[in-house]
């Protein structure tokens, strides 16, 4: 199966092609040769993960084709795939989650006049992000990166009648180019000294290296990518606005697939953020601050797909810290359970929505009795994202806890244990507001179609069961394959365990005070703390920065330049180009047509050519 | 002298060639006129058929009668583009020469046998044979650019043609026979041991600079271009296609084989006569580009220029600059047939030539103008397209050399080249159409063409890799012996 991974990429750009140009008309049709594509995708990827299960690639000795792409003297670009453990789990997630969601799109999108164009660039976006997957090299890696940007763009742009959708993908896509630029610079400083993009040599090339300040350089140049592609502080502000797109969109592309290219990016990259102390620290904070951040909005957030914006960056920022601390298997065996996990929380909120048409929590109440199948696949889900025995965000959020423990992160440890806590919180906040309470009038709710609920219910199983592959139960799962150097088999910490429990379960207990039985009055507790809740309701107003600084200082400098470019740069190239077509208007007159006039010039230029080359010949100048 | 090496298997392109073209005229005699359109696929589908065998042949390396005939894939390449541009022409000739010709079968029976001229320059591998073949190829495309009688403009180019191709023809003629004279010798891998013997003389500079001159006229160097506009404007349009790639093409194999494999002693005076003509090329052909108003003369000047770009390959001298030069050739040959097609399919439908009424040419037809505004993209070289892949090769073959000031000099007439290609994109793309303006139809046929190219266009931008192994593996061939 392994050298059939490049089918994994071409078969949804195949179907992009054939609903674009042939099929875009017929909408059942574009829907089902999307996901015939993608499921074919998903086959190949269950046979690579079998095969790798069998030995048939380890970290160690991963399967590498490539064909050189552009190949000259000191340039050489290949195209490629390289598959090992942690590409095919990535592959497997991906196409996993893809299927699902565009089974769901189907339901979702029922009705909508652009039916075939979405689904056109769903298949568009799973084939950049499985190109990015399989990549053997950064720069393969940085097309595939800009393809599911301008993806991400369109899609959040889907709705592209709403202003509130184009502010929201302009945002996305800028904040974004700051990644793209710095990744672009690193990869090149890379290029540069090492004369290569591919990892297998860099990884062999890095170590060797000891010029301690370049690699920091590098390093960091090429982490900001990543702080860009998966929502990091302090380039976050792109994710909540977003959720503006289709909720499958969100939960494909914001919350499972790829944003959490950034942190495989990180992985794929292992050696050169840990070749160096301080980049592995700028990682492992950067991710650190970012969840606790991104966890402490989210407490105050009253739209339930910004809720899960911010926890979707909370939890990625979890992922790069497990990453920072040198725990590759942890924060990779993360992303996988969090991918089934807030998959399948977006997907459920996109039934709520798709039953109510609102996105406001308080709008909502008491759905769990219309809509029984979303309402206990979401509590599954958020019991799997608060951590709670035995789901998967168990094993896998316990698996970075005791990595950040255990490397002796001990800041990093206690502020990720606070966390969980708001994590469970806030999660179940949302459950009790939405689910419980009282019905608001005139809410008519329906269960959503099977299309829906069937991708829902077997996330919910995922989420279930999905961490006990890389729990301290099993002898060989999931760290026995994805590793950095050699496997790292957990050790279970009971202490840690009973202690994440005990947070989050005193998480939930706190939401069911305030929000479920409400003997805790949340309106009383906002007022005692309203500056912290102004605070955190307006995001730290790091977007309010962010516009000052653009409307203030950008724009002032650019005004400066625009001036320069207007009157020196334009007048010299209008100068230049008024000569040269001046030049051109008098030239054109060589040619008279007369027969003669073309003999004469031909004759001339020999005689010409004759005594130029004879002047030395002769013995002159 | 040993006994003669004649293994006329050898051959069997150029005898099938012959062959073809011979059918064809005799089928011309014996099908009645208005079922012409037969040897017009018969034409198309033989050149197919010899093309696909001519692959069988890619990696030969042989000589024919004692090295006056050469096969190697160097030739064979040639040989292959020059049949790639004749199918593209013989496609794009259907409806023009149904609408404004006269006699089919001699016309396409001369397309062959120009083509047959084309590859025995191509495979000469000594001056005499290298000299029938130029013959052979310029009669026949003489005979072609004043085919269709009743129009004065193309009557006049033939006369043109034929007295300034007669006149550039006795000048190479003339350095021709210099060079036998000093080295006694026509065989052209002779020459270079000959000349290697006895040194330089100035007699053999004369005739070095006779012969320059004389592919100078081929290739439509500056200034020695200075017959292509007017000529490449009155030719019927699928003869000026044929003209400005194909022949162009052969000017380029035959130069490449005299100065390169012949002549290498004499590169330090024959280079700085290319490079002269290079910068000049580049500079002149795209500046009065700038000006004008016809697209067959716009097209004129752009090929002009891209022969400027193709001579950075030869100034090179090495085997990175001969790939480029395949390469270029190889791509330039879709891109500008399909131009030259575009332009076919527009005259057929309104007998117009002139750019303003291009005007909306992409509400007319959206196939045409994306044909028209890639294969122009890609002769100004911008990427992902192939002409931006065989442009960086060329230049970083120079730069290799040390001529950075060259390369600096093309890429800002690329520039300029960016300009005019724009121009006819922006009538195209933002003019509206006049309000009776028809849709143009566009033949199946032609389509297929059309869209063949524009699919090599992207492939050898997106994908060069296997385009550039032929290419620098042919030019590896070449050089050694």
């Amino acid at each position: 199966m392994i050298e059939n991974a490049w089918l994994i990429p071409v078969l949804p750009a195949v179907a992009f092609v054939v609903i674009v140009f042939l099929i875009r008309q017929f909408k059942m049709l574009s829907a089902l040769t999307a996901i015939a594509a993608m499921a074919v995708s998903f086959i190949i990827s269950v046979g690579i993960v079998w095969e790798i299960i069998q030995g048939g690639a380890t970290m160690k000795k991963p399967v590498e084709y490539f064909v050189n792409w552009l190949d000259l003297p000191g340039l050489n670009i290949q195209a490629g795939i390289l598959i090992d453990p942690l590409a095919a789990a990535m592959l497997f997630v991906v196409t996993f989650v893809a299927l699902l969601v565009m089974i769901y799109s189907v339901g979702y999108m029922h009705g909508d006049p652009g039916f075939s164009v979405f689904f056109s660039y769903l298949s568009l976006f799973s084939a950049s992000m499985l190109g990015l997957v399989v990549a053997n090299n950064y720069f393969q890696m940085f097309f595939f990166w800009e393809l599911v940007g301008l993806c991400s763009y369109l899609l959040i742009g889907y709705y592209f009648h709403k202003p509130s959708a184009v502010q929201a993908n302009k945002k996305a896509f800028i904040t974004n180019r700051w990644g793209d630029f710095g990744f672009m610079l690193g990869i090149f400083f890379l290029f540069l000294v090492f004369g290569t993009f591919n990892f297998g040599e860099l990884a062999k090339a890095i170590p060797k290296y000891d010029n301690v300040a370049f690699l920091t350089l590098a390093g960091i140049l090429v982490f900001i990518g990543p702080i860009a592609k998966s929502a990091q502080f302090p380039l976050h502000v792109w994710l909540p606005d977003a959720m503006e797109g289709p909720t499958p969109v969100s939960a494909l592309i914001h919350a499972a697939t790829m944003v959490a290219a950034g942190v495989y990016l990180v992985a794929r990259g292992f050696v050169l953020f840990h070749s160096v102390e301080t980049v592995a620290l700028v990682v492992a904070w950067v991710g650190g601050l970012s969840a606790l951040i991104a966890a402490t909005i989210a407490l105050v957030q009253d739209d339930c797909k910004r809720i899960m914006a911010f926890s979707t960056m909370s939890q990625l920022g979890y992922m790069l810290m497990a990453l920072g601390v040198g725990s590759l298997t942890a924060g990779m065996f993360h992303l996988t359970t969090h991918a089934f996990f807030k998959a399948l929380m977006f997907l459920a909120a996109g039934s709520v929505i798709h039953a109510t048409h609102k996105q406001n929590i308080f709008e909502m109440g008491g759905l769990r009795k219309s809509m029984p199948i979303t309402t206990w696949t979401t509590v599954i889900g958020a019991l799997a994202l608060a951590g709670i025995f035995p789901l998967a965000g168990f094993w896998s959020k316990d698996e970075i806890l005791v990595a950040a423990y255990t490397e002796g992160a001990y800041a990093l440890f206690g502020l990720a244990s606070l966390v969980a806590f708001m994590t469970a919180f806030y999660m179940f906040r949302m459950v009790f507001v939405v689910f419980w309470g009282d019905e608001p009038e005139g809410q008519h709710a329906h269960e959503s179609p099977l299309t829906m609920t069937i991708p829902l219910i077997i996330l919910a199983f995922f989420s279930i069961f999905s961490g006990f592959i890389g729990s301290p139960l099993v002898e060989t799962g999931f760290f026995s394959y994805v590793y950095y150097k050699y496997p790292h088999p957990p050790e279970p910490n009971y202490m840690i365990m009973i202690s994440s429990t005990v947070l989050a379960l005193a998480g939930i207990g706190l939401a069911w005070l305030i929000y479920g039985k409400k003997s805790i009055s949340a309106e009383a507790l906002k007022q005692r703390f309203q500056p912290i809740h102004t605070l955190l309701y307006n995001k730290f107003y790091i977007d309010e920065l962010y516009l000052w600084l653009f409307d203030k200082v950008m724009l002032n400098i650019s005004t400066a330049f625009n001036w320069n470019d207007r009157h020196i740069v334009d007048g010299i190239f209008d100068g230049i180009g008024d000569l040269t077509r001046a030049a051109g208007a008098r030239l054109r007159f060589i040619h008279t047509g007369s027969l003669q006039n073309y003999a004469l010039v031909i004759f001339a230029a020999v005689v010409i050519i004759m005594l130029w080359m004879a002047v030395p010949a002769l013995g002159g100048i | 002298m040993n006994q003669l090496q004649m293994d006329f298997n050898l051959l069997t392109v150029e005898i099938l060639m012959a062959t073809l073209g011979l059918v064809v005229l005799v089928l011309g005699l014996l099908i009645p006129k208005n079922q012409s359109r037969g040897i017009a696929y018969f034409t198309t589908i033989g050149l197919v058929a010899i093309l696909l065998y001519s692959v069988t042949m890619q990696w030969t390396k042989a000589e024919f009668l004692n090295g006056m005939y050469l096969i190697d894939p160097f030739s064979t390449l040639f040989k292959q583009i020059f049949l790639l541009t004749a199918i593209l022409v013989s496609v794009g000739s259907y409806q023009f020469m149904e609408k404004y010709g006269h006699n089919q079968a001699e016309y396409y029976s001369l397309m062959v046998f120009a083509t047959l001229g084309m590859m025995v320059m191509a495979s000469a591998g000594d001056l005499i044979t290298l000299y029938i073949g130029l013959e052979l190829m310029t009669i026949s495309l003489c005979v072609l650019t004043c085919f269709r009688l009743r129009d004065a403009k193309s009557s006049e180019a033939g006369i043109k043609y034929i007295i300034l191709g007669a006149m550039s023809s006795a000048i190479m003629l003339y350095g021709l026979s210099l060079v036998y004279g000093m080295t006694r010798t026509t065989v052209i891998a002779e020459i270079a041991a000959a000349i290697a013997l006895d040194g330089v003389s100035p007699l053999l500079l004369l005739g070095l600079v006779f012969l320059v001159a004389g592919f100078a006229f081929k290739i439509s160097a500056v200034p020695f271009h200075i017959w292509a506009p007017d000529i490449y404007e009155g030719a019927p349009t699928p003869v000026t296609a044929f003209l400005a790639v194909a022949s162009k093409a052969a000017g380029f194999a035959a130069m490449m084989r005299v100065l390169l494999i012949a002549l290498p002693d004499l590169f330090v005076h024959w280079n700085v006569m290319i490079v002269g003509l290079t910068v000049l090329t580049v500079v002149l052909a795209n500046l009065v580009a700038i000006p004008q108003t016809n697209i067959k003369r716009l097209l004129a000047f752009s090929g002009v220029g891209q022969a400027g770009y193709l001579l950075l390959g030869i100034v090179a001298f090495t085997q990175l600059g001969v790939g480029a030069v395949l390469f270029h050739t190889l791509f330039y040959v879709f891109a500008n047939v399909a131009a030259f097609m575009v332009v076919i399919a527009f005259y057929n439908e309104t007998g117009s030539d002139e750019i303003r009424d291009y005007t909306g040419l992409a509400v007319r037809s959206p196939l045409l103008a994306a044909v028209l505004l890639f294969s122009m993209l890609s002769m100004a070289g911008i990427p992902p397209l192939a002409g931006f892949v065989s442009k960086f090769y060329l230049f970083t073959a120079v730069i290799d050399q040390g001529y950075v000031w060259l390369a600096l000099i093309s890429v800002l007439m690329s520039m300029v080249s960016v300009y005019y290609y724009l121009i006819v994109a922006k009538v195209m793309y933002i003019g509206k159409p006049a309000d009776d303006a028809k849709p143009i139809k566009v033949s199946s046929g032609l389509q297929i063409a059309l869209i063949l190219c524009l699919v090599m266009i992207f492939a050898f931008g997106i994908y060069p890799a296997p385009f550039t192994d032929l290419a620098m593996n042919v030019a590896n061939t070449f050089f050694t012996p």
